[in-house]
């Protein structure tokens, strides 16, 4: 299977490509428009921050490159946010694949510390994205800004304070705010299910 | 709700871990990938693998361990033990690494600290504390608890969040290695001034230490090397121990 990730300025993307491996997988780290189009699945990942991340995909045209994708694909962590319309980090237009907004944790207690950092779980899975598993498994997140819950497009949620979206879908693109390459089998099992999509 | 986090800590020199491993009969018992991997599969939540090599041969190989390791698990670690200067930050990181833990060097050189922020991000960051509660109070210690500093415990936490540390490894030197709890006053008084999660370090002997940390020191998670690496503890067991406690625990 042919596996492109896309190619821009917010790292770490080695932990993706480690996972894909461990699943048999040699992927094709491309900012280019036509190998990203034939590819037969698209991992979005990273971590960064908004703004110069968008920025990027603008000036290398890979902000219409990835609207224009008609394969599955995958947005992880802030790929999931860069889908969305728009996030307060950097108040920044995003690609809005997703019409859905990004906000800031606001803390109300103490406990509440930002960023999310460390494992929770997630419930109201609606998605063959998690075929195979149930309620309350628990995934590993680093993240200080989320999505709210919609009922046409949250496909997980989890709860940080407050309910959120966990996963998101609409047609083809599907994304996580937690971190599958990182989530143990559990998330071995969610990016073995993209693939098997 | 967010987990509190269980981390094993390996001790690793020239390659190969070097406490000891009674908890599972690996016939590589020696390897801190393979070690790691057991932990990772009996239910660790995090890995932290600490360079004791002081020599430059040593490096090279601890960094390709790293390599190995981020090949080889699936749950995020952090790699420290010897880092000065932002290029051995990246070297990690690009071998693999989710977090890297500084210690002596952020003392030294603070703005250390904000460099990292800004290149790779607070959640990079770990500065890991090693204190000793003096006469005169707190004191932070340098050079593997070798060297007193001025610097007070709650005023060098403060400033490390400030800087942009993303976690904060607290170590009380008084109680690490007795095995007989955490810190937990000092733990409190970091996790309730705090915004940044801060990990137990020290003193883990009995499974109630791990509860006590977590529900009177209200730390984020706690790290311990010898209960594990004996197999005194087994992790199932811990956390199955510790979710009867009705603390917030992922199995």
């Amino acid at each position: 299977m042919d596996v492109a990730i896309v190619k821009y300025n917010a790292g770490n993307i080695y932990s993706v490509i480690n996972a894909l491996k461990r699943l048999g997988i040699e992927p094709t780290l491309t900012d280019n428009a036509e190998l990203l189009a034939k590819a037969d699945r698209v991992l979005f990942p990273g971590q960064g921050e908004a703004s110069t991340a968008m920025a990027y995909l603008k000036e290398h045209g890979l902000d219409q490159v990835i609207r224009d994708l008609r394969q599955p694909v995958l947005g992880i962590c802030i790929g999931q946010q860069l889908m969305c319309r728009h996030s307060e980090e950097g108040n920044t237009d995003c690609l809005g694949i997703f019409p859905l907004d990004v906000l800031r944790f606001q803390p109300e207690r103490h406990d509440d510390k930002v960023p999310q950092m460390g494992w929770n779980s997630i419930y109201q899975l609606v998605s063959p994205l998690f075929n195979g598993m149930k309620d309350g498994e628990f995934i590993y997140n680093v993240h200080s800004y989320y999505v709210p819950y919609h009922k046409d497009y949250t496909i997980a949620t989890c709860d940080y304070i407050l309910p959120y979206s966990a996963a998101l879908h609409k047609d083809n693109f599907y994304a996580t705010q937690f971190h599958p390459e990182k989530s143990g089998s559990v998330g071995e099992r969610i990016l073995k299910n993209f693939l098997e999509l | 709700m967010l987990a509190k986090r269980i981390i094993p800590c390996l001790d690793v020199k020239d390659g190969m871990t070097v406490k000891g491993t009674n908890f599972v009969n690996l016939r590589t018992a020696g390897d801190p990938v393979a070690l790691g991997k057991a932990y990772s599969e009996n239910g660790a939540d995090e890995l932290c693998f600490l360079d004791i090599t002081a020599s430059f041969e040593g490096r090279k190989t601890f960094t390709d361990m790293v390599s190995r390791v981020a090949q080889e698990i699936n749950i995020p670690f952090t790699v420290g033990g010897g880092i000065q200067e932002i290029h051995d930050v990246e070297r990690l990181l690009n071998a693999g690494a989710d977090k890297v833990s500084i210690n002596s060097a952020a003392i030294y050189n603070p703005s250390l600290i904000d460099e990292i922020a800004r290149h790779f991000g607070s959640q990079v960051i770990v500065c890991a504390i090693d204190a000793r509660q003096d006469p005169d109070g707190w004191h932070c210690y340098t050079k593997g608890g070798r060297q007193r500093q001025e610097l007070g415990l709650f005023d060098w936490a403060h400033e490390v969040q400030e800087r942009g540390a993303g976690e904060i490894l607290f170590t009380s030197m008084d109680h690490d290695g007795v095995k007989q709890g955490f810190a937990n006053e000092a733990l409190a008084q970091l996790a309730d001034n705090l915004s940044i999660p801060i990990i137990a370090s020290g003193g883990a002997g009995q499974m109630h230490h791990f509860r006590d940390a977590f529900t009177i020191g209200h730390a984020d998670a706690a790290l311990a090397a010898s209960v594990f690496h004996f197999g005194e503890i087994p992790i199932p067991q811990l956390k199955k121990y510790l979710r009867q406690e009705n603390i917030s625990i992922r199995i």
